[in-house]
């Protein structure tokens, strides 16, 4: 309905979109640039548009964290042996903190690392797999979609340290997960038994997460994609390739990009569902807490910032190697081109009548 | 000594939190606090708060209410902290880092004290102004810091024996074990019974959490031996101290307790008790009564912990009364202390709560016997109990004896080399 | 042909069956668990027999004020995403459709304001609040959640704006909108599911969220679920009160499943009715 009020000049008027997608010419980098003009030009008008966002995020963020990064600097303060009192001041101790991690504190931390590498990458492809597959489920017309559709969010919206004694339950050694399987395992001690209890627990409270994305980005693709591909002659198998994942999967990568922000600082969960100081289990976030728990702010933030650098670097990578749909600059024109042209295609099929 | 886990609901997050930044505030404004400890003038009038965890009894309130009336212009408000003691201690330390006034009064588990008062998030309190001398002794230690008195006792509590006396009566035993070898040879009778069969003999808390730390400062002491001394030294790798971590290590192997128990916390080995899959579990007094609305009512009762060669030690738990350094009208709290911890208040926190009172002649209260029928049980074992290590640190002892224990009772390394191991941790953590 | 069909619709139903199935098996647990007595609370029954309300009565006894709390979170959550997503449509709206300098690196700088743990930055905010008297206010709770929200919502618009074909919306530029028309009767209608997909993410985040009320509030009037989840308590002690907080859980995620049904079409509807003018 809406597509019925492109006017026939259009494509004229978008710098030739269309004839670009047609011809199968690449795309002239130039593509969107120039196109909309604000009479204040663009960078004042995206300055304007952006400055609320930044400055919220720098009061609410920004002074935290450089006073986190500074903490990091600073020792535990010391007991005096002579009144029996800590003192009152934290010694400046420079870059040791990070030196005692990873000296001192080295096997703990590279057990922390490992175990929450491994949870990230093991939950989040998980969580993906479910994820896209329960979206093209629910992409499907069927009877009670809605109700289907919202009942789906429940694990997502259920608190997590509520889930936590959910699943802690369940893994109780005369909990229901043992009468199921008809076999007593021990969830909550050592050993890859509590990596799987974690993973099952998070994969089934976050999957919905990115199946949601997923299906609201299932959604925004216009039907008519799909019937310019079935003209085309496309498969099943075939739309799902080259149209289906192309086009939704600048919301899958911003699901997942999220999704593994929040694995790498997993911590509610292996804490309540199995508990502190298991090795098996232990995170990063863990080992900060556990720093910060005993009134040691300098390692504990000395931790926070390294975990930051880390999930930093992950996100960074993303932003290059995948983002390139999401950030949305001429790079990305490459990649999604295929999706664009096919939806080119699509505007031009519904432009005929008109 | 709330477990640390069980009651983690939303709360875990808090530790988290309660860290990292912390700092930002706490950290190099050196300005500290000024006063000394013992210095503190009580100065200042008016209302005040109280911050413990939720009371779902209500007694709490009841007892401010009573003082509320009296002190119409010194009114207490009761801020509820969360469930979990981790948390709690978290928004404590979040409260005295920032300086804030928002709490006037701490209820401090016992195992806080030494911390709090170190680093003088707590006022000294004049000692003179408490009827200490009528409190059971270790209670009174709990509250103090290097000979001073930072909390005021508020309640106590000690582990017990619980044990099923039909089926040891039915067994031809007459009397509950004393010792740990009695308590295997009871078993053994027992489970030769039609009724004994399948039932395992002994539990306790066992899952890698504070509960631990009781369980195993309770089997070294009761074998003679100590976690750390009376000068707060770590001396944990001794002879006594072994006997006791390998009666836990050896009770496992041989299945004197059984696998699952490794997983246990109060609530588990309750559950397992009531169900009649255990002869002998350890336990506090909270769960009397919990039990005599359960399949074993009537079939159980309650004895002193066993030892190596006759009654064992329990750890204690219970809470403090505690002044925040950062409070105003001090006066009023101090009133409101010596309210709230009298003998009158203790009373009704035992007669309402079934709080085990610091106060020594309250056990011996016949009229009491009849509603509480373990308390001459529970007089005996908190008198002859040991305080779990009181040291600055204890964040970090807890840890290690958790991490040394659990890796002895879960067979991962022999009881000497985690002895030995658990005692280098200590010194490093004990050294400041 | 139709057998085939009927194929595709019995795989249809399966799948739905074994999604279903597997979102709410363990929300079913938590049910059946707040729906047993306090001294049932080890039986591992799929039924609970007797069922008993005795959790929700715990839950709702006046002592907990939860249902206040609820709607403490109502206001926070509710505030929250509002705010978040309005100002996340502007930036929204100039990352996919403006070029300007620095866009990469004001969109890395957003998300990385996500990563640093919300727990690493309560403990300043709590000092600048009480500072400036905010403790106890609902405000003191909302603006720290921006902290999680705003990046979250401007990521995902930005996603879902960058979908629609700006062919459109030029076009009804040309039709005589000004910019600012055209985006809301062009975009946000066609965008409508990303930007009410995002805005139940977002609140569903912010209902949950934990630790900032915690520490900003000390007064049971201003507490959230949450944390008045948090203050329940067993009888003694050491009890669990696993039952309550199960009930709790069910009492705090419900609601948002209704009110996400209820709203859903009626929210598409309004977004989509902009354009169809």
């Amino acid at each position: 309905m809406v597509h019925t009020k492109v006017p026939p000049g259009t494509a004229e008027h978008g710098t030739g979109s269309e004839a670009g997608g047609r011809s199968g010419r690449p795309r002239a980098p130039m593509g969107r640039r120039g196109r909309i003009t604000a009479p204040s030009g663009p960078g004042r008008m995206a300055a304007l548009l952006v400055s609320p966002t930044l400055l919220v995020l720098s009061i609410v963020v920004l002074y935290p964290t450089i006073m986190a990064l500074r903490e990091s600097l600073y020792g535990p303060k010391g007991l005096d042996p002579a009144t029996g009192f800590i003192r009152t001041t934290e010694p400046f101790v420079g870059l040791r903190n990070y030196a005692d991690i990873l000296g001192a504190a080295g096997d703990r931390f590279w057990n922390a690392f490992w175990n929450t590498t491994f949870f990230t990458v093991v939950t989040v492809g998980l969580e993906t797999l479910i994820g896209v597959a329960m979206a093209l489920i629910m992409h499907k017309a069927f009877r009670g979609r809605a109700l289907v559709r919202a009942g789906i969010l429940i694990p997502w919206a259920v608190p997590t340290a509520i889930s936590g004694l959910l699943w802690r339950w369940i893994f109780n050694s005369n909990g229901v997960a043992n009468a199921i399987i008809g076999h007593q395992i021990l969830w909550t001690t050592e050993g890859f038994h509590a990596k799987v209890a974690v993973i099952i627990a998070e994969v089934w409270k976050t999957a919905p997460f990115i199946g949601l994305l997923v299906l609201a980005g299932l959604q925004v693709i216009p039907k008519e994609v799909y019937e310019a591909a079935r003209i085309d002659g496309a498969g099943p198998l075939g739309q799902f390739w080259h149209i289906t994942l192309p086009l939704v999967k600048p919301a899958l990568l911003v699901a997942v990009l999220f999704r593994c922000l929040d694995a790498l600082r997993m911590f509610d969960l292996p804490y309540i569902l199995v508990g502190a100081q298991k090795t098996s289990v232990e995170t990063l976030s863990m080992l900060a807490q556990n720093e910060a728990s005993n009134v040691r702010f300098g390692p504990a933030a000395a931790y926070a910032v390294i975990l930051f650098l880390y999930v930093f670097l992950i996100a960074l990578g993303f932003v290059r190697l995948l983002g390139a749909d999401v950030v949305g600059d001429r790079a990305a024109r490459a990649a999604s081109r295929s999706g664009r042209r096919r939806r080119a295609t699509a505007m031009r099929v519904t432009e005929v009548p008109a | 000594m709330k477990t640390r886990t069980t009651r983690a609901v939303q709360c875990s997050a808090t530790l988290l939190a309660a860290g990292l930044l912390l700092t930002a505030c706490g950290s190099s404004d050196g300005s500290g606090s000024g006063e000394q400890a013992g210095s503190t003038s009580f100065k200042g009038r008016g209302p005040i708060t109280y911050a413990a965890g939720k009371d779902s009894s209500g007694v709490v309130q009841k007892v401010i209410d009573r003082w509320n009336q009296l002190h119409p212009n010194e009114k207490v408000t009761f801020v509820q902290l969360p469930t979990d003691a981790d948390s709690q201690r978290q928004q404590m330390i979040q409260n005295a880092e920032t300086k804030s006034d928002a709490y006037t009064l701490l209820s401090l588990d016992v195992v806080w004290t030494s911390e709090f008062a170190a680093h003088q998030w707590i006022d000294r309190l004049p000692a003179d102004q408490f009827p200490l001398q009528k409190m059971l002794k270790p209670v009174v230690e709990t509250a103090k810091y290097r000979g001073g008195l930072y909390a005021a006792p508020a309640s106590s509590d000690g582990g017990m024996l619980y044990y099923r006396s039909d089926l040891l009566k039915k067994a031809g035993i007459a009397e509950p074990p004393a010792t740990w070898s009695q308590m295997k040879a009871d078993c053994a009778k027992v489970k030769k019974l039609p009724e004994g069969q399948g039932m395992s003999c002994y539990a306790g808390q066992f899952q890698k959490y504070e509960g631990l730390t009781v369980n195993f400062s309770e089997a070294v002491n009761s074998a003679g031996g100590v976690v750390t001394d009376a000068n707060g030294k770590a001396d944990v790798d001794t002879p006594a101290a072994k006997q006791g971590l390998d009666f836990l290590a050896g009770s496992f192997k041989d299945g004197t307790i059984p696998k699952e128990a490794i997983t246990y916390q109060e609530e588990d080995g309750r559950q397992a008790f009531q169900a009649g899959k255990l002869v002998f579990l350890r336990n506090w007094p909270y769960m009397y009564s919990l039990a005599e609305k359960s399949k074993v009512a009537g079939k159980f009762a309650v004895a002193p912990l066993p030892g190596l060669n006759g009654p064992g030690s329990s750890s204690l738990g219970g809470h403090n009364l505690a002044l925040s350094s950062f409070a105003k009208n001090k006066a009023t709290a101090l009133d409101f202390m010596k309210f709230f911890t009298n003998e009158d208040s203790a009373g009704t926190f035992l007669k309402d709560a079934s709080l085990a009172p610091p106060y020594a002649n309250l056990y011996d209260d016949k009229s009491l016997d009849q509603q509480y029928p373990y308390l001459p049980v529970l007089k005996q074992s908190i008198l002859h109990a040991v305080p779990r290590p009181r040291v600055v640190q204890y964040g970090d002892v807890t840890s290690a004896v958790q991490q040394e224990a659990y890796a002895a009772l879960s067979g991962s390394k022999d009881s000497a080399q985690a002895l030995k191991d658990l005692q280098k941790a200590l010194q490093n953590s004990t050294a400041q | 042909m139709t057998a085939s069909a009927k194929w595709r619709t019995w795989l249809l139903y399966a799948g739905v069956v074994a999604v279903v199935a597997y979102c709410l098996a363990p929300f079913y647990w938590m049910l059946v668990s707040s729906l047993r007595r306090t001294s049932d609370i080890f039986d591992t029954s799929l039924l609970p027999s007797p069922v008993s309300f005795e959790n929700y009565r715990a839950v709702f006894n006046p002592s907990q004020g939860f249902t206040r709390a609820l709607l403490n979170s109502l206001v926070v959550a509710g505030t929250t995403t509002t705010l978040a997503l309005l100002l996340a449509t502007f930036t929204a709206y100039a990352m996919a459709r403006l070029e300007f300098r620095f866009k990469r690196l004001i969109l890395t700088l957003i998300i990385a304001t996500s990563m640093f743990p919300v727990v690493s930055i309560v403990v300043p905010l709590l000092k600048l609040f009480t500072d400036i008297g905010w403790i106890n206010t609902y405000q003191a709770m909302i603006v720290p959640s921006m902290s999680f929200a705003l990046p979250l919502a401007v990521w995902n618009l930005t996603t879902f704006f960058r979908q629609m074909p700006d062919e459109l919306e030029q076009a009804a530029m040309i039709d005589g909108c000004t910019r600012g028309q055209a985006f809301r009767k062009i975009i946000i209608p066609l965008a409508a599911p990303g930007v009410f997909t995002t805005a139940i993410i977002t609140f569903i985040a912010a209902w949950n969220e934990f630790l900032i009320a915690l520490s900003m509030t000390n007064k049971p009037g201003m507490q959230t679920a949450p944390v008045a989840i948090s203050k329940f308590s067993g009888a003694t002690q050491f009890e669990t009160p696993f039952g309550s907080q199960m009930a709790a859980g069910v009492l705090v995620t419900v609601p948002l499943v209704i009110m996400v049904l209820v709203f859903q079409r009626r929210i598409v509807a309004g977004l989509t009715a902009g354009a169809a003018k």
